[in-house]
């Protein structure tokens, strides 16, 4: 009994890391470095490599799924979002391909919908930042719209001042947070 | 192995609570920075058989007075025994130390376990009892008492009604969480109306205290509540498509002004306080937001940019031509009347610097009343001495309180967490 009450507090004080936001980071490298080539193991298994080379081939990998274009780095519909000046909500002309792009995938896609949030900095008082950031977001929408997007799948909010991307309080802060997030269904 | 399973999952969810417990408990502590001009001198004696009581009621009254600016409360020790009639008052040595007026008075135990208070304010240069009263109560109503004491010593000595047993709102933001607090006055006795992941802003007291609405983005886009705090229920009454905000009860307490986007851009809208019957009151295409009742509830003080940059405003509330009121500077807003309706608290951008303003709004005379920089939320208590508004010192969100003419303040913190978006509650039936 006393054993199992000991190994309960050591798994007890463990967990307790757990109560906390930052998890006890994992050191993934192996202790020993095998230098003779080996295929990348599949996923899901460990990751210590066999010490012989094998002679059997390896099996293939996982049969091919195209890659999201909403989410794809290299495609400009992963780029989600517009940058303003100071108390401006004026889209200026770079992010133009980028709405065409997204304007061209809401037509496309019948079932896609998307939420425009508006954002602003701190500086001011909150429901006058939320009109602000409202702002934003419907000069967003409009451009799609006028970009060929259909008006009925799209929806503009405001977060105003209230979910800030970059916490600190300099230009290059407010910068990150004067911002229009162009989200798709599913990712809100 | 079960065992062990079952006492490691109890082991671990008592440390989780006793980390969150402390934390949550973290209050308002609130301290006065600086005094009002002319301060009534007091002398609060500790009451006969008081330390029966298994807390200090004269404590807490003195702490009030203190709090309110408006007296100066002296050393009441060294009189043994305590006197409770004005017979036994020896006058002149209150004189000497000062004292305009006194308290006191006695604590006797019921045999049913409850407790009888009675205590007398006196006037001390004309050795005349001023008012009196006792109350039946038991230890779990002592703060109550005290704060109503307090009230009564307030009234009788100002001429003004005490806010010692009005109700706080406020919004703490710690480790990533947001929590809509319901305090005391005095900062105790805090209680968690909603506790979420995402933010809060814009708390508004129905004027019966009973309900609280507010908007939280729960939903990743602001929605207007209104939550009762007596059966801890709560309603969405605006989920328009697009924003939802700004929520202001009309003073029958029957109505919200809210401002919403669903016609495009951010107008004021008008619904009975169940969300039924919208319908729109602003008509621009400018951004018109924080709509904020007059006491008669006839008109609207809002914030409009309609003439190109945010000024306030006011309109009938039914509907109709809205009158420009600021004409300083390019950036006033939030604005909020006083309870008697002669002022206007707003805050005004002036050199980079966000400062609470007050505007007589006969002479249209305006006063910076703070010395702090980053200002927001201006709101009234009841009996219109003070302002309670949120503000930034050391790099965190703090409240901080200021007399009307700008001479009484106070800091409200808590520890390691940042405190926003203040609400004076309503006076409360008794």
């Amino acid at each position: 009994m006393k054993k199992q009450i000991t190994l309960a507090m050591a798994l007890s004080v463990a967990l307790l890391f757990g109560c906390s936001s930052d998890p006890i980071a994992e050191d993934g490298k192996p202790a020993v470095e095998d230098r003779t080539p080996q295929p990348v193991p599949p996923p899901g298994t460990q990751g210590t490599p066999p010490a012989q080379p094998r002679v059997v081939p390896p099996p293939g990998p996982s049969r091919g799924v195209p890659l999201d274009p909403l989410k794809d780095p290299s495609n400009v519909l992963s780029k989600r979002s517009i940058f303003y000046e100071y108390d401006s909500d004026v889209i200026k002309e770079e992010y133009r391909p980028m709405l065409q792009a997204h304007a061209k995938y809401l037509s496309a896609n019948r079932t896609a919908r998307m939420l425009i949030q508006g954002n602003t900095d701190e500086r001011g008082s909150r429901e006058y930042n939320l009109a602000l950031g409202q702002r934003r977001a419907e000069a967003a929408r409009r451009m799609l719209v006028l970009l060929g997007a259909p008006e009925d799948r799209i929806e503009a909010v405001s977060l105003g001042e209230e979910k800030p991307r970059a916490s600190g309080s300099s230009e290059a802060d407010y910068a990150q947070n004067r911002r229009s997030d162009l989200l798709y269904g599913g990712e809100f | 192995m079960k065992r062990i399973l079952q006492l490691v999952a109890a082991g671990w969810m008592l440390a989780c609570i006793a980390t969150h417990a402390g934390v949550a408990r973290a209050q308002l502590t609130i301290e006065i920075t600086g005094g009002g001009g002319s301060q009534i001198p007091i002398a609060v004696l500790q009451m006969a058989g008081e330390s029966r009581l298994p807390q200090s009621i004269t404590e807490i009254v003195e702490a009030d007075l203190n709090r309110s600016g408006r007296f100066r409360t002296l050393y009441a020790g060294g009189v043994n025994p305590a006197p409770t009639e004005p017979a036994q008052v020896n006058f002149a040595e209150w004189r000497n130390r000062s004292a305009d007026a006194m308290l006191i008075g006695s604590v006797q135990p019921l045999p049913d376990g409850r407790f009888e208070v009675r205590f007398r304010l006196l006037d001390v240069p004309k050795q005349t009892q001023l008012g009196g009263f006792a109350y039946t109560l038991n230890a779990s109503q002592i703060r109550v008492t005290a704060h109503r004491i307090a009230d009564f010593i307030y009234e009788k000595l100002t001429g003004e009604r005490g806010v010692f047993s009005t109700k706080v709102a406020y919004v703490v933001k710690q480790d990533g969480r947001f929590e809509l607090r319901v305090a005391d006055a005095d900062g105790q006795g805090a209680q968690v109306a909603l506790a979420s992941r995402e933010p809060i802003i814009s708390p508004a007291w129905a004027p019966d205290g009973t309900r609280i609405a507010y908007v939280s983005f729960e939903a990743k886009k602001p929605v207007v509540y209104v939550h009762s705090l007596t059966t801890s229920r709560r309603q969405p009454v605006a989920n328009f498509k697009g924003s939802n905000s700004a929520p202001a009860w009309s003073p029958d307490g029957k109505q919200l002004a809210v401002v919403l986007s669903r016609e495009g851009g951010s107008q004021i809208f008008l619904m009975n306080a169940d969300g039924s019957n919208t319908r729109r009151i602003t008509q621009s295409t400018a951004v018109d937001t924080e709509p904020s009742f007059s006491p008669d509830g006839q008109s609207l003080y809002f914030t409009s940019d309609r003439g190109g940059s945010p000024q306030i405003y006011r309109m009938p509330s039914s509907g109709g031509e809205p009158t420009r009121i600021t004409f300083n500077g390019s950036y006033n807003v939030s604005p909020r009347p006083s309870p008697d309706g002669k002022t206007l608290a707003y805050v005004a951008r002036e050199g980079g610097r966000f400062q609470v303003t007050v505007m007589d709004l006969a002479s249209k005379q305006t006063q910076v009343v703070t010395d702090t920089q980053r200002d927001e939320s201006p709101s009234f208590a009841p009996n219109g001495r003070l302002i309670l508004y949120a503000t930034e010192l050391g790099g965190r969100g703090v409240l901080a309180a200021v007399s009307a003419d700008g001479r009484v303040k106070q800091r409200l913190t808590i520890q390691a967490a940042d405190v926003r978006e203040p609400a004076w509650g309503p006076y409360l039936a008794q």
